[in-house]
């Protein structure tokens, strides 16, 4: 499907979503509780079968965090962003593990460097830093004078 | 704490394999439960490496963040330069000279055959025959030399910039490149001979480490380890870039899904490669080999997103500006990670020794997992 | 012409003529170990080095060449090395068994050396149960490494020592069974007896099929019973790191090291006694002037000549194959090895009866 078509299959499911476009690919920006649903359907109808979520990852935005999931159908050949904003000062969203198993470490990367939590996750530890690590490494104010890592 | 050590309260060995062991190539730490010589469970510890290359990203110009990425994949980094060089040339909306396509794409194609080299013979190492490891190395050695005559560096080439190559290639380009084709493909069949046909080897491969098609999906997998399990994934087939549009190439497909299926998909690669080369070596076309781009270059506002297919399957290349001289964040996908996370579902079952065998399959480089 | 016979000879009775027979006999057990005791080190610098110059031809490399002239004293060195380093027992580990293991495992290799003949008539101990004798001293050196892989109290060491214990175990039947067949022709166990059956033929080439069949069982099984690749899942060490010697080092560990190579070399020895003669030289039926030209060669350098061609062999082994995994190395002896020793020894049965190797 085009970008075009997605955006329209997309808006009969859910009204309440909001869409950016511009980019190579169409943004769909979902609030936090709608998210797991949309996700659901996303993966399962036969329209979309987005069943390959090839990255995951979360950006700060000094105000707030945005996740960033990128998504494709290896059947349908199309691609699709889906972006949920996050409260910064106390991150959490629902996890996709029990959809795309690929999600489980992704998410655990994200929850060390960016302090995200993911409710349901079967598993969510350090998978990087050691256990007794302070600080959310990725985020935009996090300071480490002893490892620098800004250049 | 998690138990890293002793045993289960079932009386199941908990063994540590790595961060420094021979099978794991790196500082990569599993936590293996073991019942007998049979594995029950694998959970990988990372970050012996890491190096928050990401977040270094963020405080480096579109120019200068392009070599950083060097280290993540060494083996194939040329191709994660392209990757980023790529990204920012869509973000400034730059052509490239035909020229330079052609010079990436063949630089592409040998870095792969020398990544696909130095598996093999690792591979033929990790299940214990250790004279292929040599072999490997005496024909990676030539296209290191010609890499070398290229760009000056023979592991982290650093020759790509936003809008081309950094330099014209050697005189000798042509002639070095066209006469280790012709070598390299004697040479493969002498590969074969060795390793691919031996007995002992099939059997140690066959049917050790299955993957199937949905999980190789639902685990994102890509590269090799995908299309070994049946999943048409390679990016230059799916989403050309450069000149690969142009060039005849069969995508490499297997349905098997076990570790002899992953080897099978690399020596075959190895094959196509050689092919791609064939097609571009002897019709590079004059011109330039750099677009005229300004000296500090700065992205629009927005979010951009390059992926391409390395050695060990797809990176992309994730960057938001806000219209700065520095990404704003920046993220790369690495192939290694979402395929290192499959490990449990594919050895899970098997022995010790069919581990070794799927992780060599796996072809895993520890730096681009923990970048 | 001098030979190791005439050596042995003048010794023996200079020693009987000037201190008695008492004395002879006690002086000559002294001078045994001694040689030994040489032997075993001047074979494993030898083997190691041969090891390393082989590999190194296979794998398009030179070897080791910076050490004394070409590289020969390249493992002198490095012996030396390991004498000087220390000798670490882990703190968890079973401390007696720990160091016991190394010794057992070296005099267990040593011991094995009684039966051997070297030249003509040159033999510590020609012992009438000899090739008996070989097999059941060459399988104490599994309770060894079973010692060193439990008292190192290392996880990868007891995997490795299992292995280790259930591959020698298996792979001794059908080794035995192989000497077996070779036995039927021969009638005895004594070693010279063996040797001296094979003076118009080896028996590789008067047993028919059945011996060749035997003596390839019999190089596999050694094979795997000496821990070399493709059988080295004792110490894989892209599995188990080093495996029942993981936690050895010094010189506890270059006995453990030493072992393995003279190991080799004795089931080389046996090998060459059983089917290529031994110390015997090669001979062509009625070819009375081809027969005198062989004889003319030492007998000594005949068997050092077979025994090396034979390491030659599993040394080419090791440096070209994979290694298999611990259930298809249990499947290939007890599912074909040992099904085809025994049908093989029912064969040569047959060929012994109805006496067809003349």
């Amino acid at each position: 499907m085009t970008n075009e078509e997605l955006k329209i299959a997309l808006f009969n499911i859910n009204a309440s979503l909001t869409f950016e476009e511009g980019g190579e690919w169409l943004n769909v920006l979902v609030p936090v509780n709608e998210f797991k649903p949309l996700a659901k359907t996303l993966f399962s109808e036969p329209e979309f079968i987005c069943n390959y979520l090839f990255c995951l990852t979360c950006v700060d935005w000094k105000t707030h965090l945005t996740m960033v999931y990128h998504l494709t159908s290896l059947q349908w050949q199309h691609n699709l962003v889906i972006k949920v904003v996050l409260n910064r000062d106390n991150p959490a969203i629902e996890t996709v593990s029990d959809i795309w198993k690929t999600a489980e470490f992704l998410e655990r990367e994200v929850y060390e460097l960016f302090g995200v939590n993911f409710i349901h996750h079967p598993d969510l530890r350090r998978l990087i830093l050691t256990d007794d690590f302070n600080g959310w490494p990725l985020r935009k104010d996090f300071e480490d004078p002893v490892n620098m890592i800004k250049l | 704490m998690h138990e890293v050590a002793g045993t289960t309260p079932e009386g199941d060995f908990i063994i540590n394999v790595g961060p420094q062991h021979p099978a794991t190539h790196g500082v990569l730490h599993l936590v293996i439960t073991l019942e007998g010589e049979t594995i029950k469970k694998i959970e990988p510890h990372l970050g012996y490496i890491h190096r928050s290359i990401e977040k270094m990203c963020e405080s480096l110009t579109y120019r200068q963040f392009i070599y950083v990425t060097s280290r993540m994949d060494y083996l194939s980094a040329h191709i994660n330069n392209h990757a980023c060089a790529l990204c920012v040339e869509k973000g400034l909306q730059v052509e490239v000279p035909l020229r330079a396509q052609y010079i990436r794409v063949m630089m592409d194609e040998l870095t792969r055959i020398a990544s696909h080299e130095l598996w093999w013979g690792a591979l033929a190492m990790d299940v214990g025959a250790f004279t292929p490891f040599f072999y490997a190395f005496r024909e990676r050695e030539t296209i290191n030399e010609i890499m070398e005559e290229t760009c000056g560096a023979r592991l982290t080439m650093n020759y790509m910039v936003p809008g081309g190559v950094m330099a014209d290639i050697h005189p000798q380009f042509q002639q070095k490149v066209n006469f280790f084709i012709a070598l390299y493909k004697k040479k493969i069949e002498e590969y074969n001979e060795l390793v691919t046909g031996n007995i002992i080897f099939q059997n140690r491969m066959k049917g050790v480490g299955f993957l199937s098609a949905e999980n190789a999906i639902s685990y994102g997998c890509s590269g090799p380890v995908a299309r070994a399990s049946g999943v048409a994934c390679d990016v230059r087939k799916r989403y050309p870039y450069d000149v690969y549009e142009q060039v005849q190439f069969e995508e490499v497909i297997e349905t098997g899904g076990d570790s002899f299926a992953r080897y099978l998909v690399r020596i075959r690669e190895m094959e196509q490669s050689v092919h791609i080369i064939e097609q571009l070596i002897d019709n590079i076309p004059e011109g330039d080999f750099q677009a005229k781009t300004k000296a500090v270059l700065k992205l629009p506002k927005g979010e951009f997103y390059q992926r391409v297919e390395t050695a060990r399957g797809e990176l992309g290349v994730y960057i938001v500006s806000e219209g700065g001289t520095t990404p704003y964040r920046i993220k790369f996908r690495s192939p290694g990670f979402s395929n290192l996370s499959a490990l449990n579902e594919m050895a899970k079952g098997g022995k010790i020794g069919d581990l070794v065998a799927t992780m060599g399959t796996l072809d895993l480089v520890i730096p681009d997992i923990d970048r | 012409m001098i030979s190791l016979e005439a050596l042995k000879n003048e010794v023996q009775n200079w020693l009987q003529l000037h201190v008695g027979s008492t004395m002879a006999l006690i002086a000559e057990s002294v001078l045994l170990g001694i040689l030994v005791i040489a032997l075993f080190a001047v074979l494993g610098l030898l083997l190691v080095f041969m090891e390393r110059k082989v590999s190194a031809v296979m794998q398009i490399r030179l070897g080791p060449n910076r050490v004394g002239p070409k590289g020969w004293l390249q493992t002198s060195a490095d012996t030396l090395k390991l004498m000087l380093k220390e000798g670490l027992t882990p703190d968890g580990a079973d401390k007696f068994l720990f160091n016991l293991a190394p010794f057992i495992i070296m005099i267990a290799a040593m011991l094995i050396m009684v039966p051997v003949a070297f030249a003509r008539n040159f033999q510590i101990w020609d012992i009438n149960i000899g090739v008996l004798y070989i097999s059941s001293v060459a399988s104490i050196s599994v309770i060894a490494i079973l010692m060193a892989g439990w008292s190192s109290n290392n996880k990868y060491s007891l995997l490795g020592a299992m292995r280790s214990g259930a591959q020698i175990i298996s792979y001794e039947l059908s080794a035995g069974i192989a000497v077996i067949t070779m036995i039927i022709l021969t009638g005895s166990l004594s070693v010279n007896d063996i040797i001296a059956s094979q003076e118009n033929g080896w028996w590789i080439f008067k047993g028919h099929i059945p011996a060749i069949i035997a003596f390839v069982i019999f190089m596999i099984a050694v094979t795997a019973e000496t821990n070399r690749a493709p059988f080295d899942l004792a110490e894989a060490e892209s599995e188990l790191t080093a495996g029942f010697h993981t936690e050895y080092s010094g010189m506890k560990f270059a006995l453990f090291f030493l072992a393995e190579y003279i190991n080799i070399f004795i089931v080389c020895a046996v090998a060459a006694i059983l089917f290529f003669g031994g110390w015997m030289p090669f001979h062509i039926g009625h070819w009375q002037a081809f027969n005198h030209i062989m004889d003319y060669i030492p007998s000594s350098i005949w068997f050092f000549g077979k025994t090396f061609f034979l390491i030659g062999l599993i040394m080419w082994f090791r440096w070209t194959f994979p290694r298999l995994r611990i259930d298809q190395l249990l499947n290939l002896e007890w599912k074909y090895l040992l099904p085809i020793s025994l049908l093989n020894m029912l064969l040569m049965t047959i060929v012994a009866i109805l006496k067809w190797y003349l």
